[in-house]
């Protein structure tokens, strides 16, 4: 019979081959259609992550906002200049190689710095039950987040009015 | 929870680093944007991940993650405008070849 | 669902209660999945060829079985036997996997929607939230066959599909933030238990501007700009055909369902009705009947309206979503809130009737403001709308 920490484990590989899988298309693909669709896999891999970390409603927020919004404003722009994705070019620049070791590098250091730190991680009891409702994440914002959350507002509606100023024929 | 922390945070890493290959050598603009959007979110999964496996009793990683992903949004709309506008001036999305600025 | 794991964990006693579980679930979600869209898609295919005909004064498929009911299963036979083209410079892969994606998008809606009374997939504690952001993969669909179709009608309608989507979104959103306001509650199960009164009765306005916006949004007529025969052929699916043309067309009719169910959860009550509960079989059983009728009387009137109006504008629908039903909304939005709020109504009458005046207040004041801004404008056709002479 399988166990509650296999089937997460196995959701956890499922996901973890969607997203990475789905960034490794991102970067390597040399259509660039196909590398937004390939953003899109990537992005629902990480809905699962979040569901799987129980966090139901950041799961939904990153599928409405993420694949619902930038995902197909994304695909839409290159729809647009169709005729220049349509070209057969070259995708990566002359320094592409100097990148990849550089990245190559830091992932390296990452891995081993991640691995040594002594992670402060919270006790049993606390980690069975998260205990975050989409209610006291609506109360927070709302009361001690006000003025982030207001920020954020004015933010997406300055670039809202700066994207259809910038975008707008002349 | 059944999974160890370190594997979370060895994946975030990854598309972190898949994300800034992207944005470092891709020659088109929307693929720069693509691979910044990667790397937004490998932080957000960090962010996340803290949260569920550090302090899963406060909401602040998980409003934190929402505010990047309002970030997010914001960037994307603002960068695809900008992208839109320069292919309609200089007729190219290549990075190199917009340098207007350029001596 | 509960009823039945404890139902079948008493008939076989041996069974332990997660692989009952299992069980119920894996069944149920595959009648949502295979045997709903078939009986959903000739049902309805049926009942439109029906409702269209006797509104345009014919008779209708009469030919395929008596009355014609096998109509459906006689269509399904010939689109499955055409032949199954890719063209030869399309995107192959995105090109196959845009229809799957269109039904993909459309079943997963099923998961939240609550059909009787304890029957649901899965009550999220954000479910109609999720249906929103579910919204979002149709269009990825309607994007994905249109760009890789290689053709520049389909691109065409991959552009519209898209410009129409996201600006109708936004209508339907505000419209259910209205009912989340005034049922304190993203569950669909609790929306729906929190109907004594339907949400139809006391935010009028909010389901119109819902019900004229899924219209929008699931593209038929008179807002079927995607597949305008007479602009752009077929619209993003003009190079599908056969097998693949079938699923776009099961999309479309499980997204009918889907939208009117919706509908029918937030503002009809869903499965409410007299005698409905979960208390025993029938009542189960009864719920499922109201919920039934429901649906199939809002799908009978989008189909109505299809046989009634004729197709508008790309720009007056634009025009029309932007500038009329999202103002209407938001302003709903506020007053409802504002109702909500009011201390002195704190009994449930006193809330439906001040929702109910809310409602009509913002109605008024909005018609008011067109026809006022129809008088004073020289637009020939902003006059027309508001019948001022000259």
């Amino acid at each position: 019979m399988l166990t509650n920490q296999m089937v997460q484990i196995l959701v956890f590989v499922i996901l973890t081959i969607m997203t990475l899988g789905g960034g490794l298309g991102v970067v390597s693909s040399r259509n660039l259609f196909h590398s937004a669709l390939f953003l899109v896999l990537s992005l629902v891999g990480v809905v699962g992550y979040y569901a799987l970390l129980d966090a139901g409603f950041l799961a939904v927020v990153q599928l409405l906002i993420y694949v619902g919004a930038i995902a197909v404003l994304i695909l839409f722009a290159i729809m647009l200049s169709r005729g220049l994705m349509a070209r057969r070019q070259h995708q990566r620049n002359e320094q592409w190689w100097i990148a990849a070791l550089v990245v190559l590098l830091v992932f390296v250091v990452l891995l081993v710095v991640l691995g040594q730190v002594d992670w402060p991680v919270a006790d049993e009891q606390a980690l069975l039950s998260p205990n975050v409702s989409v209610g006291q994440l609506g109360q927070v914002l709302l009361g001690p987040y006000m003025i982030p959350f207001e920020v954020i507002s004015v933010l997406l509606l300055a670039a809202l009015v700066g994207a259809i100023i910038l975008a707008r024929e002349t | 929870m059944g999974i160890p922390l370190y594997w979370w945070l060895a994946v975030a890493a990854a598309l972190f680093c898949l994300g800034l290959y992207g944005a470092l050598s891709r020659k088109n603009a929307i693929g720069v944007l693509l691979g910044i959007e990667l790397m937004l979110n490998a932080v957000n999964i960090n962010l996340v991940v803290f949260w569920r496996y550090i302090t899963p009793q406060a909401l602040t990683g998980q409003i934190f993650a929402m505010f990047v992903i309002g970030i997010a949004a914001a960037e994307a709309a603002a960068g695809l405008a900008i992208i839109i506008a320069a292919y309609r001036q200089r007729d190219t999305v290549v990075v190199d070849e917009l340098d207007m600025m350029h001596w | 669902m509960e009823a039945t794991i404890s139902w079948l964990t008493t008939l076989i006693p041996q069974l332990p209660v997660p692989t009952a579980r299992l069980i119920v679930y894996v069944v149920y979600s595959a009648i949502l999945a295979f045997a709903a869209p078939v009986v959903l898609v000739v049902a309805y295919t049926y009942m439109e060829r029906k409702v269209l005909a006797r509104l345009q004064d014919r008779i209708g498929p009469n030919r395929a079985g008596p009355l014609g009911i096998l109509q459906g299963l006689a269509d399904a036979v010939k689109m499955l036997t055409k032949e199954d083209i890719t063209p030869a410079k399309a995107d192959r892969i995105v090109f196959n996997l845009a229809p799957m994606l269109a039904v993909v998008a459309a079943v997963l809606v099923f998961a939240v929607l609550p059909v009787a009374p304890g029957v649901i997939g899965t009550d999220l504690k954000v479910g109609i939230l999720y249906v929103v952001a579910i919204g979002g993969l149709g269009e990825l669909a309607a994007l994905m066959a249109g760009w890789s179709s290689n053709n520049k009608f389909a691109l065409i309608g991959a552009f519209r599909t898209v410009a129409q989507l996201v600006s109708y979104e936004i209508p339907i959103v505000l419209a259910i933030i209205t009912v989340v306001l005034a049922s304190g509650s993203m569950q669909l199960g609790a929306i729906v238990a929190a109907q004594d009164v339907p949400f139809l009765f006391t935010l009028p306005v909010a389901f119109l501007i819902f019900f004229v916006a899924s219209i929008a949004e699931i593209g038929r007529c008179p807002f079927d700009l995607l597949e305008a025969e007479s602009e752009i052929v077929a619209g993003f699916h003009t190079e599908y055909s056969g097998m693949k043309f079938a699923m776009f067309f099961i999309g479309e009719y499980m997204h009918l369902f889907s939208a009117a169910g919706i509908a029918t959860a937030l503002f009809l009550g869903g499965w409410r009705g007299p005698g409905a509960g979960e208390a025993s079989i029938l009542g189960v059983l009864l719920g499922f009947v109201y919920f039934l009728a429901k649906t199939t009387l809002l799908v009978f009137v989008m189909m109505w309206v299809r046989g009634t109006l004729f197709r508008i504008r790309i720009d007056h629908l634009l025009d029309f979503g932007w500038k009329f039903l999202v103002p209407v909304a938001l302003f709903l939005l506020v007053a409802v809130a504002f109702v909500l709020k009011v201390p002195v109504l704190n009994s449930p009458t006193f809330r439906w009737l001040g929702m109910l005046a809310a409602n009509g207040v913002v109605i008024l004041v909005s018609l008011a403001l067109v026809v006022l801004a129809a008088r004073h404008s020289r637009s020939a056709a902003l006059r027309g709308v508001a019948g001022v002479d000259g």
